[in-house]
């Protein structure tokens, strides 16, 4: 087909069969994505579909409420590796929330362009990129050997170096969704900045940064690679006979799923299905909560 | 001195601790390393903990490396290994470190073949020349000569390894470098050894991973302690021992009565001698500091022990583990008081 | 609280009436005194991500020291990884790292830019769409362990009898040249391709909505089929942007754990053969580890330095490319 060809018309015989054999290929072309489409969630089905009947036949109340059986055991559960995960994430999230919100509201508000925020918004993506094992290993090195033992704090730091960046890229997109009149009109009326941050673009902008944080919280409950070698595992619970252990190994979901997916043990296998279906579920639902959130409101 | 506390203490743990708690303090220990013991040991502090509640004891199975490393970087409290530890290692450590065999174990070769043939036989010339990935197909002659009457398949054997550094590789590589030459001078032994890199060479992590590899590969051929096996129950091949005889696990007592311990704890027993022997068996160890400036914890490690010692090696049997002789028990008992 | 703004003063802003609560008044000095302290502690924030990635770089940079002194680039090249007779070698977890994600990149790629063709150009009703749309988030939002239980329970069983039939007929191309046992390759790279479709899939969406419907209108206007406009306009146009996609792509797969270290089969060799077990950079480092020594910690620093530079070039690459593309655009 030459650009400066007429469009094709049924007059012309030899130019109908020729569009003829282009819609063909265009037909072709569209089942063919249509069939790559249904494909793609062919993986997403099986997902589901294992965790709903493999995980789903185990899930009882035993699970939320028992600790992980040794290798022979029947029954057991996971109910300290769920305390576990969210003693760390809420560690974590108090660390990355705080910090990364700041961070955001310089680069969105205080100083957009400067040299500093290039660097940081630079800082921010490279963090974004690093291999969450990298992240183990530096909470290894800073936390675990300087305390002398695997720790939910540990695992806790090392989550909290994934989550950052997502809190700081997600809340400067949300805080410079602020439409700038709100802003101006707040600035024209002899506002300072930190009156406009708190009363215009926080509260304005609070839904989608709490989609960052959602979905950041969502990524660390996932993670296992971190937790390897900073929180490592534990049989026990956090809180075991009125024994707060914060500085010793901490289970955890992800941790207990890796670990039970390699055992040669049915009970174990059962209750890493069911961990996955309830570990996929907590996540899920941070992510549509984060949904119902994130509706832009203007 | 110590005998009347430690016979209260036994009662004390035997009567459910029901009236007086033996502690005043709440001690949690932790503990990380060989997977090998690891199924006993988690039974053992699980009953612990139902004991005396105020006792905790949290142990990882990483596998013997990683327990001693941790134990070297005083990330736990005691470590468990098969391989005991490395001279050098345990110049490492200021505090003095006791080694305490808790209890003992075969390892078996466990395999994954179409139909489930029971009671495999290995013979001695054949089983190191698969690790040495030397045999490579189930229908090799030597094989089925050693097994008239068994379908062995036209398929290549995929033989699983560790993939950590393991007490488990160390006893078995001890135990093929001892009865065949060219293992010894090619791969030699030791927590981790260069296993041939074929397609058909797969590593695992921990015991754990191994037993489920071997498991869902059709084909599939490794090395585990026999409580795995039975707990997992797959298959274990009949190895040929010292006298010829093919000898399935799982009545290694006499075997182990044998091995004398000496002052250091450690003893080895390659190949041991005997009719009716099972070739691969080993104690695995407990590790513990001498000195620990904690006097609760160090108690703590102490009963522990106590527990194993008594409590504790009343399941070894029905768990797959070889109890520990009478006279073991007693040198461990009185070793067990150099932990202050 | 004479700082805070009132709502209604908002509201009202030509209100006259002089309200000594009103934010019409020159900032005091504790407003001005609490202005600058929370500008600080902005400031703070930006300097603590600033120390994060330097301290991250340092703390294995510098500890990876010994290992680069020690081994230097041997240990790029050497093939054998023996801790037993301290010989690294991690020229084979290089090379899986490499070819996993390289396999990974080619089927997801080609997945995930169907799907944001799919998702973008006019092939389904909007109500429809979001429903794809969620799938490949859905996608995204699964942790990794769960793909590699996934991997272990599904895929491997699921792809074994092909890769027989496939050895049995194809064997002569080294791709096809040994029969899958379990874990290996494959697998690992065909779940690898499913975690990093979502990425591929939502940033090529980006690139694809961003190109001006003027574009395609004029396209359409020379008598062009959906699919003409699809692929010599659409796509070429968007190509800056789809290309920085896969980047992305391959930069989040080369850095993936856990679902390789579950799936690949640890075994320290190069070969081609996509049924063969291989190895990973970041599977090593997972099992190696919490076992390693003060001589390995140098070693796998020094591997984790090598996982940590390969990734943040191809992120920065991908990143810079969306950037540029995103310019373009706008120019």
């Amino acid at each position: 087909m030459s650009d400066t060809q007429p469009p094709p018309s049924r007059a012309t015989p030899s130019l109908q069969r020729k569009f003829e054999g282009r819609a063909l290929r265009s037909m072709v072309l569209s089942g063919l994505v249509w069939f790559l489409a249904i494909l793609t969630s062919v993986p997403l089905l099986s997902v589901l579909y294992m965790l709903i009947t493999q995980g789903g036949a185990r899930l009882n109340m035993e699970v939320f409420t028992e600790l992980p059986p040794a290798g022979f055991e029947m029954d057991g559960g996971f109910g300290n590796a769920l305390v576990g995960t969210f003693f760390m994430v809420g560690i974590a999230a108090l660390i990355a929330i705080p910090v990364g919100i700041m961070a955001a509201i310089f680069l969105a508000e205080l100083g957009p362009s400067s040299k500093l925020a290039t660097a940081a918004r630079f800082a921010a993506k490279t963090l974004t990129g690093v291999p969450s094992i990298l992240a183990g290993v530096f909470a290894y090195a800073l936390v675990v050997i300087t305390t002398g033992t695997y720790s939910a704090p540990a695992g806790g730091v090392a989550l909290a170096v994934l989550m950052l960046p997502i809190v700081v890229l997600t809340a400067e997109e949300a805080m410079r969704m602020v439409p700038k009149v709100m802003k101006d009109a707040a600035y024209g009326m002899g506002c300072t900045h930190t009156q406009v941050i708190w009363q215009i673009v926080l509260p304005t902008g609070m839904p989608a940064i709490l989609t960052g944080v959602m979905l950041a919280i969502a990524r660390a409950a996932g993670e296992t690679a971190p937790l390897l070698f900073t929180a490592l595992f534990s049989n026990y619970w956090l809180l075991q006979e009125g024994h707060l252990a914060v500085m010793s190994p901490t289970a955890s979901m992800a941790v207990l799923i890796y670990n039970f997916s390699g055992m040669p043990f049915d009970n174990q296998l059962e209750l890493a299905w069911a961990a996955s279906l309830v570990l996929v579920m907590i996540v899920l639902i941070v992510n549509i909560v984060s949904r119902i959130f994130g509706k832009p409101k203007f | 001195m110590k005998k009347p506390l430690l016979s209260t203490l036994v009662v004390a743990v035997a009567t459910l601790a029901l009236s007086s708690p033996a502690f005043a303090d709440k001690v949690r220990l932790t503990g990380s390393g060989a997977s090998f013991p690891a199924p006993i040991y988690l039974s053992w502090f699980k009953n612990l903990n139902k004991a005396n509640p105020d006792l905790v004891v949290d142990y990882q199975s990483k596998g013997s490396g990683a327990g001693v490393q941790d134990f070297l970087n005083k990330t736990v409290d005691f470590a468990a290994s098969d391989s005991a530890m490395k001279t050098e290692d345990m110049a490492k450590v200021s505090e003095g470190v006791q080694l305490l065999p808790m209890t003992a174990g075969e390892i078996i070769v466990t395999y994954n073949l179409p139909g489930n043939p029971k009671g495999l036989k290995l013979p001695r010339d054949v089983y190191p020349n698969i690790f040495l990935g030397k045999i490579t197909k189930w229908n090799d002659p030597k094989i089925a000569a050693a097994n008239p009457g068994v379908k062995l398949p036209d398929v290549p054997i995929t033989v699983v390894v560790r993939a950590d550094s393991s007490g488990t590789t160390a006893v078995f590589t001890k135990h093929l470098s001892a009865i065949n030459a060219e293992f010894k001078s090619s791969l030699g032994e030791g927590n981790t050894v260069n296993w041939p890199t074929t397609n058909k060479f797969i590593k695992s992590p921990k015991n754990d991973g191994v037993t489920a590899t071997v498991r869902q590969t059709p084909g599939a051929i490794g090395y585990i302690e026999y409580s795995y096996a039975k707990l997992a129950k797959v298959e274990s091949a009949l190895l040929q021992n010292k006298e010829g005889k093919f000898v399935a696990p799982g009545n290694s007592a006499e075997t182990l009565a044998a091995i004398k311990i000496p002052e250091d704890m450690i003893a080895w027993a390659p190949d041991p001698e005997g009719a009716n022997a099972y070739p691969i068996v080993t104690y695995t160890w407990m590790i513990f500091r001498k000195n620990n400036n904690d006097a609760h914890k160090a108690r703590a490690m102490r009963d522990m022990v106590e527990f194993g010692l008594t409590e504790g090696q009343k399941i070894a049997d029905a768990l797959g583990y070889i109890p520990l002789p009478q006279s073991v028990v007693e040198q461990v008992r009185k070793a067990a008081a150099n932990i202050k | 609280m004479t700082y805070k703004i009132k709502r209604d003063a908002m509201e009202k802003p030509f209100a006259l009436d002089v309200d000594t609560d009103s934010i019409c008044q020159p900032p005091s000095s504790s407003t001005l005194l609490i202005d600058r302290t929370f500008r600080m502690f902005a400031r703070l924030g930006v300097f603590v991500v600033l120390a994060l990635v330097v301290a991250l770089v340092l703390e294995i940079g510098v500890k990876a020291i010994p290992g680069i002194q020690k081994y230097g680039l041997d240990m790029l090249t050497g093939t054998v990884w023996d801790v037993g007779q301290q010989q690294f070698g991690i020229l084979p977890a290089i090379w899986g790292t490499l070819y996993s994600s390289l396999i990974a990149l080619l089927i997801g790629g080609f997945f995930g830019i169907s799907m944001a063709i799919f998702l973008t150009q006019d092939f389904l009703p909007a109500r429809l769409a979001a429903v794809f749309r969620t799938i490949v988030e859905l996608l995204a939002a699964i942790p990794s362990v769960v793909y590699g239980l996934w991997g272990i329970f599904v895929v491997i069983p699921f792809i074994r009898p092909l890769t027989d039939v496939l050895n049995e007929s194809f064997g002569w191309i080294p791709f096809f040249s040994s029969t899958l046992s379990g874990p290996g390759l494959l697998p690992a790279a065909l779940v690898l391709a499913i975690m990093i479709l979502p990425t591929i899939a939502a940033v090529s969406q980006d690139a694809l909505r961003s190109v001006p419907l003027k574009t395609k209108q004029a396209a359409y206007g020379m008598g062009a089929t959906h699919w003409e406009a699809i692929l010599k306009v659409m796509v070429p146009t968007a190509a800056t942007g789809i290309f920085g996609s896969l980047v992305l792509g391959l930069g989040r797969a080369l850095g993936e754990t856990m679902a390789l270290a579950m799936l690949v089969g640890n075994s320290n060799q190069i070969s081609l053969s996509l049924f063969a077990p291989a190895n990973t950079l970041a599977a090593l480092l997972a099992l190696n580890f919490p076992e390693a020594g003060p001589n390995e910690i140098g070693v796998l620093m020094y591997a984790a330095l090598v996982l940590m530079v390969i990734t943040l070039m191809v992120n920065i690459l991908g990143s810079m490319m969306i950037m540029y593309a995103q310019r373009g655009v706008k120019a």
